[in-house]
């Protein structure tokens, strides 16, 4: 085992544990509260408006496989997608999930099972909610566009991995006039979803969503335990480049 | 726990494909290699089954007499045809690959196409919506970046200007993504504990 494997596995262990040690913390002394942020207060608002007008809530996954190292996103879309089919489980529309990978779609579909399931609206369930509409991200893209006109969709969460076709869907989503959350993990989506998205959310705060949207004790205490491995990673680049520049490293 | 088998198979794989990742012991690299194996073919079943439910989708339009029935059927119609045809000559026959890349190629370059345009409207239409000093910069620094990447002026008969700004995007994009890496982490460490499940558990 090399050294960097072990303080890969050291890492793991550490911020496993913290995360932990802080959903106990936390359950013993409450959080204050976290840091405003617009986008999800308008997406919570959204949902709000959608149930009550009979619109429809799309969230779009993006075209991650699951098995590359952007699955990250992919994972944390549908956890958004079922706290989503949750807080919309008493509108007549459910909303309708698309994604650009068949395992994907499998995983979205099951989302949006165990979301109802939970509530006990498990009639809400319909598996053409959650779909592939393309294998390849322009195709993807393509599908998608006619949902935004096909489906009455009055809010969209943009929540995945992305690439430069986040614009077509984002420009459309605008001329529908229906409000739009994105954020990806993809650089080049980040800098495209900053111009064309109503409500951005740019870097890590892409992996603060579920936490806002109230996913659970877990997400609340990972998110501390990232700021807090942001903080450490800040003081070593810190130190390092001090040592670098007196000549010890 | 709702279906406690399935997330503790879940979570028992996904230890094992990790510390075979850390910890260099043969028959946990075999274990994990094999089930990495098992995944590949999953997924690739799974995009059968996307596929399906997309037609599934689409038939479903065509039998509602929906107003964009007839772009579902050619859908519908395009797929069968390419499926067999796959089916006959297999997806390796040169004739085969020629006609699939000849239709999608142009379809996605078109795209792409369309896209440019959308990009620079998305860019006007920034300072309408929010017009502030990151909007402005943002503007700007897009502009900069373009004039130094389309080679039209000399820039390169100042080496000293052009590395330093060539070097701020990379500083800049470093800092998200560490962000970024550090999000992925929590997400996968909230997998393998179990609190967060992506399937019905």
């Amino acid at each position: 085992m090399d050294l960097s494997g072990i303080a890969g596995l050291i890492i793991v262990i550490v911020f496993a544990g913290l995360m932990v040690f802080f959903v106990v913390w936390n359950r013993r002394f409450p959080p204050r509260g976290m840091r405003p942020i617009q986008a999800i207060h308008r997406l919570r608002r959204a949902i709000g408006l959608a149930v009550e007008d009979g619109s429809r809530l799309h969230i779009s996954l993006g075209s991650a496989s699951l098995n590359t190292y952007q699955s990250a996103s992919a994972l944390l879309g549908l956890s958004v997608l079922g706290r989503i089919a949750e807080a919309s489980s008493i509108s007549d529309r459910p909303p309708v999930a698309t994604s650009g990978d068949g395992a994907l779609a499998v995983l979205s579909q099951d989302t949006l099972r165990s979301a109802y399931d939970k509530v006990n609206a498990l009639d809400l369930y319909d598996p053409t909610r959650g779909r592939v509409t393309g294998l390849t991200p322009f195709s993807y893209v393509a599908g998608a566009l006619p949902v935004f006109s096909d489906e009455q969709i009055s809010a969209n969460a943009l929540v995945g991995n992305f690439g430069p076709e986040l614009a077509l869907l984002l420009d459309t989503a605008d001329k529908a006039g229906a409000f739009t959350l994105a954020a990806s993990d993809s650089l080049t989506a980040q800098g495209i979803l900053f111009a064309a998205a109503e409500e951005p959310l740019i870097g890590e705060e892409l992996f603060a969503i579920s936490a806002y949207l109230g996913a659970g004790a877990f997400h609340t205490a990972s998110l501390r335990v990232q700021d807090y491995a942001r903080w450490a990673l800040i003081a070593g680049l810190v130190l390092g480049s001090i040592l670098k520049l007196v000549g010890v490293l | 726990m709702r279906a406690p088998v399935s997330a503790a198979i879940a979570i028992g794989v996904g230890l094992v494909i990790l510390l075979g990742y850390f910890i260099p012991v043969p028959t946990l690299q075999n274990v994990r290699t094999t089930l990495l194996d098992w995944a590949v073919i999953l997924a690739a079943v799974a995009a059968w089954v996307g596929a399906a439910n997309l037609i599934l989708v689409h038939v479903s339009r065509v039998r509602s007499q929906h107003e964009s029935a007839a772009f579902s059927l050619v859908v519908i119609v395009a797929f069968v045809l390419t499926v067999l045809v796959g089916v006959v000559l297999t997806p390796a026959n040169a004739q085969f690959q020629h006609v699939v890349t000849s239709i999608q190629m142009p379809v996605e370059a078109s795209l792409m196409a369309m896209l440019a345009f959308t990009l620079v409207y998305a860019a006007v239409r920034l300072l309408r919506r929010r017009a502030n000093l990151l909007s402005i910069l943002f503007i700007v620094a897009a502009v900069i970046f373009l004039i130094l990447d389309s080679g039209l002026l000399p820039f390169e008969n100042v080496p000293v200007l052009v590395s330093g700004l060539v070097r701020l995007p990379i500083a800049g994009s470093r800092g998200i993504l560490l962000g970024v890496a550090l999000g992925s982490l929590a997400t996968g460490i909230r997998i393998l504990l179990g609190a967060d499940r992506p399937y019905s558990g």
